[in-house]
């Protein structure tokens, strides 16, 4: 913790001696795979790095890298998290969650976290499906989906995991996914670099209950036309010449245009910094599903007081003002009486 | 000598005993309080519904009840008169807001007579003092608006009472000058309305001659008079302190039991941290991340947060991870009364979780004793690194006593060793750390912070393979780790103080065993039964999981054995489940704590009914 020195590593390193359970095939391998290769290059200590997680095969992660870690219960890790990121922010503290974790029984505790912006890093495996319970639709499954608790049709309608973050007013919120190691490699790090609560959701293939639910977007061969890649300063243009693009017109909000019909002036520049998150908001709401050209990268990074920075500012306030505290003082700080 | 303020819920009256006390607790008197008032901030003036109390026991000898049935009422209107008369004593003195008497305040009362005429208040000695009148009298000089005068009259009562008790009028000017200080004129009217009612007791024939009760003689000390909630956070921040480990609170707000977050987030140069959290599992959540963080975790709540932190206390008694889990028991089920008193959650506490997850269990029997139990709790959940539930109540939370000042130099050192090295040796040859590597005679397991080098681990829910923490599946694994935690809570009972009895230890025909609050009115009660000539002696638990170590042959010992609680008989439950003794329920849940003279008529009733 004192030691400023960081020892150089690897990959190795920040593996844990657990075998690997997920499924075969599993998308998250491939996120797993990420985190460890970045690690290394992140400038920190294994000891003081903290993955905490819910329930859920996302929440396996922990036990795999060799860090500190807690496995809990079911939607609570933000709140785990929240009270160990405040007790220690000289730590490191992720959070690895899926979508039944984060946005159904956690859901509470997701946007509170955000909204207070705890210094956490919040990692959400979006497969739009229950895994370890075996089938069941989730809250991000979309409407009509045929699963084994819904064998007529999901009628639920899905959260967009995205907006919701943005709605909370989170002030990091990102999208990435499985298929692309240096993308997630790059806004996980964009991630951590962000002072206070960090939202990164990563499409991540659930090849057992909900095989290829991204690909139409994923797929190498479709990418370039279905993934809108957000680039802070520069017009959010798509396409594999670059011809598509997105304007936002004052009757329409944030829409699809090919770049021709409008001139690449009319073009939407993106800005993650913007503190209104209302535009991020709408970049959120351009596609209704992983189906149509989806946005990825980072939608909104901007500055705002961390709640673990006006704790420890308080404390050391209160103590500037009062000195440390003196227990006989406290008890004697009412109306006090002798009796001989 | 019992007094009790009544008036409407906006009326000041919880101010005006809280002050009385105070001054009372100033001139030496013993005392002990019960706040009574309605969950409604503000219930439709002048109804039975929105009566808010304040009854104080004022005496100069030794006691620990708030009373039971009050020897004087101060009624503001016919509701409070209505509501509280069932309670006084035969020939109690009643004073009466007489202005508050017209047909409007008796009929929202639920009176069809007016009770000074009809003779429902023969046999007590009625005090009629227009108090409302007098009081706009005294402040309109000033310039208040008349409506603006009235709400000085719980001032006029409170002078008036002051003035009949001889109470030191100089300390409440003070209090009054520095509580409004940011409204002056108010300050004002409160000072004249206080000094017109102990005028009017002076100079008006109403009275007699003042009551006094003089001085009690308590042992040699600093005092200072205290609630249980504040007591309790104190204790918090004394346990912080001694254990050296920063004190952590997530909470969320609930009744009666938010005045301990209040306190505690006063306290940050302590370096105490509090979060309001989002709901009452998150509360609990940070705890647990705070605790594994290093800090003193501590979550406080009622009994419905109670029931929503059950899974994540099952989580600590998984993890191992030392956390304070507080419950300032209320009336249940549901919402129940959230503003009156019940011991209705001890199985929860006992049985609340899923699984086999056993913990200690501590509750304290006074206001002030809710200082040292932090204390022990937060000892037992660091020296065996488990979750430990406080069963506090609404009585101690809201009820004051004068304390004696403990010599902070004399508190236990509750410091706490972490691990720093790997405590054992891998297949491979290399040194490595096992997290549920555990002492051979406590059983609590290694505990290694996050940020020490080398000893990198990882814990969770699942269930881990003995030593090293790893997730196992092996049955044999799982009904071990289930007995070590259990044996492990169980030890615990082999580092606590023996159980007490007093009274006659020797040849009593009765035992009464009591725990929490109930300990005033259980000591009354045996005093009282033993000066009439029967044999009785009592036992007050503080442990209640494990129980102390001689709590078995204590039960037996006694030919007949009765367990007073408030609630329909859990202790007792407990009692004959692991004793086999035929101990006897004796239950009382309204809401409102024992009565010394209740308990002395069971005592009398139990030692008849098996003679």
């Amino acid at each position: 913790m004192t030691d400023t020195l960081i020892p150089v590593t690897t990959r190795k390193d920040w593996s844990s001696d657990q075998d690997v359970r997920w499924c075969p095939g599993c998308g998250d391998y491939s996120i797993l795979a990420a985190v460890q290769l970045l690690m290394p290059e992140l400038g920190i200590k294994r000891e003081d790095t903290v993955f905490v997680s819910g329930i859920g095969c996302a929440a396996r992660m922990p036990y795999y890298m060799n860090t500190y870690g807690m496995h809990t219960i079911h939607g609570r890790a933000p709140a785990i998290a929240t009270g160990l990121a405040l007790a220690r922010p000289d730590l490191h503290v992720f959070v690895v969650s899926g979508d039944g974790d984060a946005l159904s029984i956690g859901g509470n505790h997701l946007i509170h976290a955000l909204r207070r912006n705890v210094d956490i890093t919040i990692l959400l495996f979006n497969n739009q499906i229950y895994g370890l319970t075996k089938g069941q639709y989730s809250p991000t499954s979309e409407v009509g989906k045929v699963t084994k608790s819904t064998p007529f049709g999901s009628l639920d309608h899905p959260f967009n995991p995205v907006s919701v973050a943005i709605g909370a007013e989170a002030s990091f919120v990102a999208r990435t996914h499985d298929m692309d190691r240096r993308h997630m490699m790059e806004v996980i790090r964009r991630a951590f670099e962000h002072k206070g609560a960090s939202l990164v959701e990563i499409y991540q293939n659930c090849n057992v209950f909900n095989d290829a639910a991204f690909e139409t977007i994923t797929a190498k061969a479709n990418r370039d036309d279905m993934l809108i890649p957000l680039r802070h300063g520069e017009p959010i243009r798509f396409g594999a010449d670059g011809d598509k693009g997105v304007v936002i017109d004052s009757q329409r909000g944030a829409h699809l245009v090919d770049v021709a019909d409008v001139g690449e002036d009319a073009l939407l520049v993106h800005d993650e910094t913007r503190d209104d998150p209302s535009v991020a908001f709408m970049l959120s709401r351009l596609a209704t599903g992983p189906h149509e050209p989806t946005p990825i990268g980072v939608f909104r990074d901007v500055m705002r007081p961390d709640y673990g920075g006006g704790v420890e500012h308080q404390v050391a306030a209160a103590r500037d003002e009062r000195g440390p505290g003196d227990l006989g003082a406290l008890l004697r700080s009412g109306a006090v009486w002798e009796v001989s | 000598m019992i007094i009790r303020f009544a008036g409407d819920s906006g009326d000041g009256m919880q101010l005006t005993g809280d002050r009385f006390t105070a001054t009372s607790a100033l001139y030496g008197n013993d005392l002990a309080t019960l706040p009574d008032f309605p969950a409604e901030i503000r219930a439709p003036a002048g109804t039975i519904a929105g009566v808010s109390a304040f009854q104080v026991h004022i005496s100069d000898h030794d006691i620990t009840t708030p009373g039971d049935a009050p020897n004087v009422l101060v009624a503001m209107n016919p509701a409070a008169l209505r509501s509280q008369l069932v309670r006084l004593a035969p020939g109690a003195t009643i004073i009466l807001n007489a202005d508050a008497f017209d047909d409007r305040s008796l009929s929202k009362a639920g009176y069809t007579e007016d009770p000074r005429a009809d003779g429902s208040l023969d046999g007590y000695t009625v005090y009629e003092v227009p108090m409302t009148s007098l009081t706009k009298g005294a402040v309109t000089p000033l310039g208040v608006k008349p409506r603006d005068a009235e709400r000085s009259k719980n001032f006029f009562a409170l002078g008036l009472v002051s003035w009949m008790y001889t109470r030191p009028v100089d300390a409440t000017i003070e209090w009054i000058q520095r509580r409004f200080v940011a409204r002056p004129e108010v300050a004002e009217a409160n000072t004249v309305a206080f000094k017109a009612g102990h005028a009017f007791g002076e100079t008006a024939e109403l009275f007699d001659h003042p009551f006094e009760v003089k001085p009690a003689t308590l042992p040699a000390g600093t005092y200072t008079n205290i609630n249980g909630n504040t007591a309790l956070a104190w204790g918090l921040i004394a346990a912080s302190q001694l254990s050296g480990l920063p004190l952590f609170l997530g909470s969320y707000p609930i009744t009666p039991a938010s005045d301990i977050l209040h306190e505690l987030s006063k306290h940050k140069n302590f370096g105490v941290r509090t979060l309001q959290a989002e709901d009452e599992i998150a509360g609990i959540g940070a705890a647990v991340g705070a605790a594994y963080g290093g800090h003193l975790g501590v979550t406080t709540t009622s009994g419905p947060g109670m029931a929503l932190k059950a899974e994540t206390m099952g989580l600590a008694v998984n993890l191992e991870l030392p956390l304070l889990v507080i419950d300032i028991q209320r009336g249940g089920p549901s919402t129940g009364l959230p503003t009156k008193t019940e011991q209705a959650d001890l199985l929860m506490a006992f049985y609340g979780r899923h699984g086999e997850a056993p913990l200690p269990i501590l509750a304290p029997r006074s206001p002030s004793h809710c200082f040292e139990v932090a204390i022990e709790a937060a000892r037992i959940a660091l020296e065996w690194r488990t979750p430990v539930v406080l069963l506090s109540d609404g009585y101690l939370a809201n009820g004051t006593e004068p304390w004696r000042l403990p010599d902070v130099d004399e508190l236990p050192d509750l410091s706490v060793t972490f691990a720093t090295e790997p405590n054992h040796v891998g297949d491979d040859g290399e040194p490595t750390f096992w997290p549920y590597l555990r002492d051979p005679e406590t059983l609590a397991r290694a505990w290694a912070l996050p940020g020490t080098p080398g000893l990198m681990h990882r814990i969770g829910g699942l269930e881990k393979e003995d030593g090293s923490g790893n997730i196992s599946y092996d049955p044999a694994n799982h009904e071990r780790m289930v007995q070590l935690r259990a044996e492990k809570v169980a030890r615990i009972a082999d580092h606590i103080p023996p159980v007490e009895v007093h009274g006659d230890v020797d040849d009593a025909d009765l035992l009464v065993v009591g725990w929490g609050s109930t300990w005033g009115a259980v000591d009354g009660a045996v005093s009282r039964a033993r000066q009439a000539g029967h044999k009785v002696a009592r036992a007050h638990l503080v442990h209640l999981n494990p129980f102390p170590p001689n709590l078995g042959e204590v039960v037996r010992r006694y030919p007949r054995v009765i367990v007073p609680e408030m609630n329909l008989g859990q202790l007792a439950h407990q009692l004959r489940a692991e004793f086999l003794v035929d101990a006897r329920p004796v239950t009382k849940v309204r809401g409102v704590p024992f009565t010394a003279a209740e308990l002395e008529q069971q005592i009398i009733d139990h030692l008849k009914d098996q003679a």
